[in-house]
C-alpha cells in the first residue's frame, strides 16, 4: 500500500461517511457540513491520484481543478446557508418538508 | 533511510485516521456549535494533508477558504438560526440539535448501499496504475510557453483559464442568488470588544500587504489569484466582525464595479485573443506573462469582496426592502 | 553529515515540540475555560517561536528569516486577542472559574 492508496482510501471513507451523514440526518446545517467533508474526499481523492508520478512535482491540473472546486464548494455552502435560513423563516422547522424524524 | 520512511508512514497513518475520526466527530456530534469547530479542526488537518501530498497550493487556499471562510459562514449561520428559532414561540418546536432520522427501515438499507459504495470505490482507486505521468510532460513542454513558472498558476490561467473564468461566473452567481432573498438580518454583530478592535487595525493592513505578496508571487511560487483573494475576503470578514459597514455611497456602483471587474477582465481578454487570429483564451507568449498578472489582479479584487460579500449575506444599505 | 547548525536546529525544534505538548497537555488536563486559554496560548505560543527560530537559522538568509519571525509575531497577535475574546464570551455566558 503506497502513500498514494492510503490517502485515496481516506478520501473515499470520507466521501462515503459524508454521504451516509447526509442521507441520515434531517438537520439542514448537519447537512451542509456532510455535503462540505465529502467535496473534501473527493478533493483527496484527486490530489492524492496526482501525485501518481515518481519524482517530486506532482500532476498540476488535479491541483488546478481542487483549488476550483474549493471556491465553488465555499460559494454553494453560502448560498446553501441562506437557503436553510429562509426555509427556516417560513417554515418554523429546521428539516425538508417532508421529513418524519425518529426521536 | 529506512527509520525516515517508517516515520513518515506514522505520521501519514496518524493524520489519515485522525481526520477520519474528526469527520465522525463533527458529524455526530449533539451540539452544533461542537460541530462546527470540529469542522474548522477537520480543516485545518486537511491542510496539513495536503501539505504532505505537495500540494502548497491548495494547502494555502484550503487553509483560508476551507477551514477559515467556510468556519465563520457556518457559525453565522448558527447564530442566525438560533437567533430565528427561539422567535419561533409557538408550533413546532425543533431545538437546533435535533438528530437523525428519516424514516426507520432506511437507516439499515443505507448502510448497505454506503458500505457497498465504499467497496466499491476502494477497490476502482486500488486499481489504477500506481504509476502515471498524468498531464505533467505536455504541462511542462508547455511552461516556457506560459509566461509564469509555477505550473498549477499556468494551468489554472493560462492553459485552463476557460474553467477559471466559468469558476468567476460561478462566484457572482451564487452572490447574486444569496442577495435576491429578502433577508431579514445580514451579520448582525453585538458584544464588540476593543482588543478585536485593536487586533483588527493591525491585522487588514498586514493582510492586504499579504494579498499583493501572494498575488505577485504566485507566478513562481505557490500562490496566485484564489490564494491571495481568500485572504483578502478573510481581511473583509474581520472588518465587518467589528461592527464595520461599507458606506452607503460606497455599497452602489463602486461596490458592483468590484464584484464585476474580475469577469470582465477575463471576458475581455477572450474576446481580444478571440478577435486576434489565435483561439480565444490562447495568450501569446511573450505578453502571457502580463496577461495574467492583469487577469489575476482583477481576479483578486473581484474574489475577495464576493467572499465578504457571501459573509455578510445581505445586499449593504438596501433600502427598498426595509 | 550533520553541521552544528543542524544540531541547534534540532534542539530548538524539540523543546518547541516540548512546549506544544505541555500546552496541549494543560488543553486536556485543566478544569475550565479560563484555565485552559492561559495554558495553552502561553505554552504554543513559546513553541512557536523557539520551532521559527529552529528553522530560521537552517537558511542563513535575512529574508526567510524575517518571513517566518513575521508568521510569529502575526501568531502572538491573533492567539492573545482570541483568547482574551474567548474568555470574554465565556464570562459572558457565566461559565463558572473553577475554584478549588
Amino acid at each position: 500500500m503506497t502513500v498514494v492508496n492510503f490517502y485515496a482510501l481516506i478520501g473515499g471513507g470520507l466521501f462515503c461517511l459524508g454521504l451516509y451523514t447526509l442521507i441520515i440526518q434531517a438537520h439542514l446545517l448537519r447537512k451542509i457540513m456532510a455535503l462540505n467533508i465529502m467535496g473534501s474526499g473527493v478533493f483527496m481523492i484527486l490530489v492524492a491520484l496526482a501525485k501518481r508520478i515518481g519524482g517530486n512535482t506532482p500532476d498540476p491540473v488535479p491541483h488546478a481543478m481542487v483549488i476550483t472546486g474549493i471556491v465553488v464548494a465555499v460559494s454553494a455552502t453560502a448560498l446553501a446557508l441562506v437557503l436553510m435560513l429562509k426555509l427556516v423563516a417560513t417554515s418554523g422547522r429546521t428539516e425538508l418538508p417532508d421529513t418524519e424524524l425518529k426521536e | 533511510m529506512e527509520t525516515i520512511i517508517v516515520i513518515q508512514w506514522a505520521l501519514d497513518v496518524l493524520l489519515g485516521l485522525s481526520l477520519f475520526y474528526l469527520a465522525w466527530l463533527a458529524l455526530t456530534s449533539e451540539d452544533l456549535f461542537r460541530a462546527i469547530v470540529l469542522f474548522v479542526s477537520f480543516g485545518l488537518l486537511l491542510t496539513l494533508v495536503w501539505i504532505r501530498l505537495d500540494a502548497p497550493d491548495i494547502a494555502l487556499a484550503e487553509a483560508a477558504i476551507g477551514a477559515g471562510l467556510t468556519g465563520a459562514l457556518l457559525l453565522a449561520g448558527l447564530a442566525k438560526l438560533q437567533i430565528d428559532t427561539r422567535e419561533e414561540s409557538s408550533g413546532h418546536q425543533t431545538s437546533a440539535t435535533q438528530q437523525t432520522t428519516i424514516k426507520k427501515f432506511f437507516k439499515p438499507l443505507s448502510v448497505i448501499a454506503v458500505m457497498l459504495l465504499a467497496i466499491l470505490l476502494g477497490y476502482s482507486v486500488l486499481s489504477l496504475p500506481t504509476e502515471s505521468a498524468g498531464l505533467l510532460p505536455p504541462v511542462n513542454a508547455e511552461l516556457v510557453n506560459s509566461g509564469v513558472t509555477n505550473p498549477v498558476t499556468a494551468v489554472l490561467l493560462n492553459f485552463r483559464g476557460y474553467d477559471t473564468l466559468l469558476e468567476m461566473v460561478v462566484l457572482l452567481v451564487a452572490l447574486l442568488a444569496v442577495w435576491s432573498f429578502d433577508a431579514r438580518h445580514s451579520t448582525v454583530i453585538a458584544n464588540s470588544s476593543p482588543v478585536l478592535g485593536i487586533m483588527t487595525r493591525i491585522l487588514v493592513p498586514v493582510l492586504i500587504v499579504v494579498t499583493a505578496y501572494l498575488l505577485w508571487v504566485g507566478a513562481a511560487a505557490p500562490g496566485g489569484a484564489f490564494q491571495a483573494g481568500s485572504v483578502l475576503g478573510a481581511a473583509g470578514v474581520l472588518l465587518m466582525l467589528t461592527g464595520w459597514s461599507l458606506k452607503s455611497s460606497l455599497a452602489g456602483f463602486p461596490l458592483k464595479l468590484a464584484l464585476v471587474i474580475g469577469n470582465i477582465t477575463f471576458i475581455l481578454v477572450a474576446l481580444t485573443t478571440a478577435f486576434s487570429g489565435t483561439y480565444s483564451l490562447q495568450y501569446p507568449p511573450a505578453q502571457a506573462g502580463l496577461i495574467i498578472l492583469i487577469i489575476e489582479t482583477a481576479a483578486t479584487i473581484s474574489i475577495g469582496v464576493t467572499l465578504a460579500a457571501l459573509f455578510l449575506g445581505a445586499q449593504p444599505n438596501n433600502k427598498d426592502k426595509q | 553529515m550533520a553541521t552544528l547548525i543542524d544540531y541547534l536546529s534540532l534542539i530548538l525544534l524539540v523543546f518547541g515540540a516540548i512546549f506544544f505538548l505541555a500546552g496541549t497537555l494543560g488543553l486536556l488536563r485543566f478544569p475550565d475555560v479560563y484555565t485552559r486559554l492561559h495554558a495553552l496560548t502561553k505554552a504554543d505560543n513559546v513553541g512557536l517561536g523557539l520551532i521559527v527560530f529552529g528553522l530560521a537559522i537552517q537558511y542563513q538568509s535575512w529574508a526567510i528569516a524575517g518571513k517566518l519571525v513575521l508568521i510569529w509575531l502575526l501568531v502572538l497577535l491573533a492567539s492573545a486577542s482570541v483568547s482574551h475574546l474567548v474568555a470574554r464570551a465565556a464570562l459572558r455566558r457565566d461559565v463558572p472559574p473553577w475554584r478549588r
